[in-house]
């Protein structure tokens, strides 16, 4: 295996995907990701010299709203999934000391 | 020898824009709703809801790119900045990097030590965050999103600046064109002008930047003076102990006067940005650019050439009244009203600038409208209301915005014109004190102004001056 | 005559007829649904009650003449990774596991105007992350065709209930081969619209460049028909196309004669199954005898496909996953200590292993220091891909091969391996990173009896000649013989 995913990549990998992986889940994942990224490898196989990556598969452009106001008051409906709500607002763990 | 340092300062601004609705739905913009009640399923990221372009925010962006000095990205794309904050619904936040919409501009400041050009590296679109609120009793913080998905530019300035006096010519430059633009009011306090600051220390003569660090939560101009010379104290005593200046994002504490780090473990800093696969790409035509460009308003330096033409008002005025758009607005709404531009430059010179100063108030925070000013000054005008009578009334105006007529009327401030009234007033005033008549004939001419002063006073302020004058005049004389 | 012989058009024209009511239509649905679904699971949501409530009002706006559509009154089941208002919609995720949207997908609200009534939502891989829907958090789905074997993914759920009459159509969404795969596996017709055809407003996102909403349904017609409803020009999509030629229905002509299609030598290699082989090349054989040109070409760059996908599309879903925290809807875990333990107890507690994986790759390539290696890497070579398939199309009007290498694996022999089992999308993938129409129709069984799909790719807004070629293909074919004891 070409691609040798250390401890530190998968805990970095995890700060940033939000996700906390066991230390079997770890070693799982080192192999897993080593041996895709060995797989996505091959991609260097090609020349892509000059070529212009394509983010967009069509030349669509220019897609806009006008600047007019649509929406009433919706609260009711964007807090009904809510898991912790309060005073019309999202309830989540303390965000500062 | 103490080792002389120099600060380099660059700054991040962002901009609230004006406009109606959010950056990529069709919801309110406008302050003050209950909490989440300006929200709809795009700007609380619900799942399987699409972001959709709001056009009037790409054109204020032009628009303030063009005022800049920026060149004008042709061909630009939004793209994903990620990172988990609750502010923050989708987990990302669509910005620009790769292709922001402005580059490569610049804004003339001038200061104490002369006239610079301070760079624009960039300027982006991208979407404000929601709002979190502490919850002391429950130990929780709570979510409001009627602010995710505000419009915001942010203009990114190159590292140069080397004082706070220049930081705050540039920001006062900034508000200025993009008040006039209408993109945005640029209230500090309010948030919808807020600057980031990068500051490092080098020393004199040093070619290299030192290592800047980012403050943050500065939210008025004092509060950005105080911050910088805090940081670059802490950078220079940092740098005098032999230590090293570490590169975070620092937030001020004004109350306190001191930064301290945001750094967590949890903060990667690491936003991986990629385009943004449901917004497409926005292409600016030379039409598109043209029509932009054809619409721009009259800036400063224009206006203030036309005042002189058109207005015979002194050049101070003119520099005081066309610093704040909002208040060159107002002058020439009311001019518009009344046609009679030296007494509205003095109403706003004087008065206005003195309440403003008493309340501190920025001249953008003035709630009266030009036709309640107009009316005033023609109350004045026809001798409605003295000069006195008229000051404490524009207090009302200046602070409620009140109709002048209706005000005056209901509380009787009228002058009495009726001559009759008057003079019988003061023949009263005249028969009651006799040794300030005594005192008139032989000359003392301070006793006219007792006589004066006693006449308005029985007459509750209510009658034209110059009036009062002439007919105790006739009556001490006959 | 039995009901669920009918197909979606067919039914609709006996409800308008007055033969059938809608409410007949699904209680024979529903009652084909309490037979199943125990061994089938193609249902993460069934709606009776809402189902009949709804046959009624339809059945009133078509006796008042309201409602004169193709479908009206067709009983139809949806991915459940598309939102439908006050009805649970899961992605198969425990994360969503007590999601109820406020809103339906415009895919959905068009269905509902034209009278179709949801029975329910389907079971699919995680995030439509799979190939054989086990990696659902709620169960596998398993093959009407054989109960050993998996239907296929990530529209498992989807294909099965049409193969089993537990509706008379369905919708999937098709990221990299999600539709046709399915459709092929379980001997059903599944679609992939062009990109921007079908708005993905309401559809829950995987991979957002490559997501596609299509149809699964019993035969072209259906499927063309149900493709005519479901596309709009969406402003509530960026990505959404306005096109004028969306009259699919038009394209239901029984004839190839003077069609040039080329069939992709490097589809035909090794790891291709021989049975697979044999009934797509037959395939060939037949329109070639209606009168079509077919011929071999060397479409280029095929073996690059998977990497390009895994790439981008693990990157997007990264990113698009990353609302699911349990702050504003869903999942939450039960004890944590501040914020961002809540953050990561819940993702870990509320994701399956494979979407663990994908979003982890992801974050990955996206990585400072990465991006430019694989991410931006990968977005040249789609380029690259994309013009491979436009110098294929100045030559061709359709591309034929297979859908997948092999017929339906058997349950649990795809999970271990997750490289083998992406290598399942070759003939497929490459399509989505191209943005085009591709059509699943069956051509026949392998030995075992399990159901062979063969695939027509069009040029992009092409799928008139995918519609056209597929019709006349199954004219000739014949009536596709359905499983035994149905």
């Amino acid at each position: 295996m070409a691609n040798i995913i250390s401890d530190e990549t998968i805990e970095y990998v995890g700060i940033l995907a939000k996700l906390d992986l066991s230390s079997e889940q770890i070693e799982q994942a080192k192999k897993d990701m080593g041996s895709m990224l060995d797989y996505i490898d091959k991609l260097n196989e090609l020349d892509t010299e000059g070529v212009e990556p394509m983010s967009h598969v069509f030349p669509v452009q220019n897609v806009f709203r006008q600047d007019v106001v649509t929406n009433g008051d919706n609260r009711e409906q964007i807090l009904k999934n809510a898991p912790g709500e309060k005073d019309g607002m999202f309830m989540v763990p303390r965000t500062v000391e | 020898m103490a080792k002389q340092y120099e600060t380099v300062i660059g700054l991040e601004v962002h901009v609230e824009l004006a406009t109606k609705t959010k950056i990529f739905c069709g919801c309110s913009t406008e302050f003050g709703g209950a909490p989440n009640t300006h929200t709809c399923p795009v700007c609380t990221g619900m799942p399987g809801s699409l972001p959709v372009l709001n056009k009037q925010v790409v054109e204020y962006a032009i628009a303030v790119g063009l005022a800049t000095n920026c060149s004008i990205t042709r061909y630009c794309k939004f793209d994903r900045k990620n990172y988990f904050y609750p502010d923050n619904p989708q987990n990302y936040q669509i910005s620009q990097l790769y292709l922001p919409i402005c580059r490569n501009g610049g804004v003339e400041i001038e200061t104490e030590t002369g006239k610079k050009v301070v760079g624009i590296h960039e300027i982006h679109m991208e979407e404000d965050a929601g709002k979190l609120i502490h919850d002391e009793w429950e130990n929780c913080s709570l979510v409001d999103y009627n602010r995710s998905g505000v419009p915001l530019i942010e203009i990114v300035s190159e590292p140069d600046m080397r004082s706070a006096e220049e930081v705050i010519a540039y920001l006062e430059k900034l508000r200025l064109i993009i008040q006039y633009l209408g993109a945005s009011d640029c209230k500090l306090q309010e948030g919808s002008m807020r600057a980031d600051v990068n500051l490092s220390v080098r020393e004199v003569g040093a070619k290299e930047f030192g290592t800047r660090t980012e403050m943050k939560n500065l939210n008025s101009f004092k509060a950005i003076a105080r911050a910088i010379e805090g940081e670059k104290n802490r950078q220079i005593d940092l740098l005098n102990e032999g230590k090293k200046v570490i590169q975070e994002t620092r937030r001020w504490d004004d109350t306190k006067e001191t930064s301290y780090a945001m750094r967590s473990k949890e903060d990667a800093q690491d936003y991986r940005y990629f385009p943004d696969p449901d917004l497409v790409p926005v292409r600016i035509s030379d039409e598109w650019l043209e029509e932009i460009k054809a619409n721009q308003p009259e800036f400063r330096t224009e206006k203030m050439l036309r005042y002189k033409e058109e207005y015979d008002i002194p050049d101070y005025d003119i520099d005081i009244i066309t610093n704040s758009k909002h208040l060159a607005d107002i002058f020439e709404a009311t001019v518009a009203i009344c046609n009679q531009p030296k007494k509205v430059s003095n109403w706003l010179m004087v008065e206005t600038m003195r309440l403003l100063k008493e309340h501190e108030m920025e001249p953008e925070d003035i709630v009266f409208s030009p036709e309640n000013l107009a009316k005033l000054i023609l109350l004045v005008e026809n001798k409605a209301i003295n000069s006195t009578v008229a000051k404490e009334v524009f207090e009302v105006v200046f602070d409620k915005d009140i109709d002048p007529e209706a005000y005056v009327e209901e509380k009787g401030l009228k002058t009495v014109n009726d001559q009759g009234a008057l003079r019988k007033t003061i023949e009263y005033i005249v028969e009651a004190n006799q040794q300030s008549v005594e005192d008139y004939h032989n000359g003392k001419q301070k006793a006219m102004g007792f006589l004066v002063g006693q006449t308005m006073k029985a007459m509750q302020g209510k009658a034209d001056p110059a009036m009062v004058n002439r007919i105790l005049k006739e009556i001490l004389e006959s | 005559m039995d009901i669920l012989d009918l197909t979606a058009v067919e039914l609709a024209a006996k409800i308008k007829e007055k033969e059938v009511s809608v409410l007949d239509a699904v209680e024979a649905v529903i009652k084909q649904i309490e037979e199943k679904e125990e061994k089938l699971h193609c249902y993460v949501t069934i709606d009776k009650e809402g189902a009949r409530k709804r046959a009624e009002e339809v059945q009133k706006a078509i006796d008042a003449g309201t409602l004169t559509g193709p479908l009206a009154g067709v009983p139809v089941a949806i991915k459940d990774n598309m939102c439908t208002k006050d009805m649970l919609t899961t992605c198969s995720s425990k994360i969503l596991g007590n999601f109820i949207p406020t809103y339906s997908a415009e895919a959905v609200i068009k269905l509902e105007e034209a009278g179709a009534v949801i029975i329910g939502k389907t079971n699919m891989d995680e995030f439509a992350m799979g190939s054989t829907t086990e990696t659902s958090a709620f169960g596998v789905t398993k093959n009407p065709w054989n109960e050993e074997h998996v239907p296929g993914g990530s529209s498992g759920g989807s294909a099965a209930a049409v193969a089993a009459d537990e509706c008379f159509f369905s919708l999937g969404s098709d990221t990299g081969g999600s539709i046709r795969q399915p459709a092929s596996f379980c001997g059903v017709v599944g679609m992939k619209p062009t990109y921007g055809t079908v708005s993905r407003y309401g559809l829950i996102a995987y991979g957002s460049s490559l997501d596609q909403i299509g149809p699964l349904a019993k035969d072209v017609t259906d499927c063309a028909t149900i493709l005519e409803v479901i596309s709009s020009y969406d402003v509530k999509d960026s990505t959404s196309v306005e096109r004028k030629d969306t009259d699919f229905t038009k394209a239901l002509v029984n004839d190839v004669t003077g069609m040039k299609i080329g069939i992709p030598k490097d589809y035909f290699k090794e790891g291709l199954d021989p049975d697979v082989k044999e009934a797509v090349l037959a395939a060939a054989n037949l329109l070639k005898e209606k009168g079509a040109i077919v011929e071999e070409f060397d479409l280029s760059l095929v073996e690059y496909a998977i990497p390009t996908y895994y790439t981008i599309a693990a990157a997007e879903a990264s990113s698009n996953l990353e609302r699911f925290d349990g702050v504003k809807y869903g999942y939450r875990t039960e004890d944590y200590e501040g914020l961002h333990h809540m953050y990561k107890k819940t993702r870990s507690e509320g994701f399956g292993e494979e979407v663990k994986r994908r979003i982890m790759l992801g974050s990955f390539v996206l990585s400072s220091g990465y991006y430019d290696a694989y991410y931006l890497k990968a977005l040249k070579v789609k380029a690259l891909i994309k013009k491979a398939f436009d110098e294929a199309f100045a030559k061709y009007d359709v591309i034929l091969g297979p859908v997948a290498p092999t017929t339906a694996p058997k349950l649990g022999s795809s999970l271990a391996e997750p490289i083998k089992m992406y290598l399942g999308d070759i003939y497929t993938i490459s399509v989505n990173l191209a943005g085009l129409p591709g059509i699943s129709v069956p051509c026949g069984l392998d030995k075992a009896g399990l159901p062979i799909g063969l695939q027509l790719i069009g040029n992009t807004f092409e799928e008139k000649k995918l519609i056209q070629t597929a019709f006349t293909y199954e004219q000739a074919r014949g009536k596709f013989e359905k499983k035994e004891g149905k």
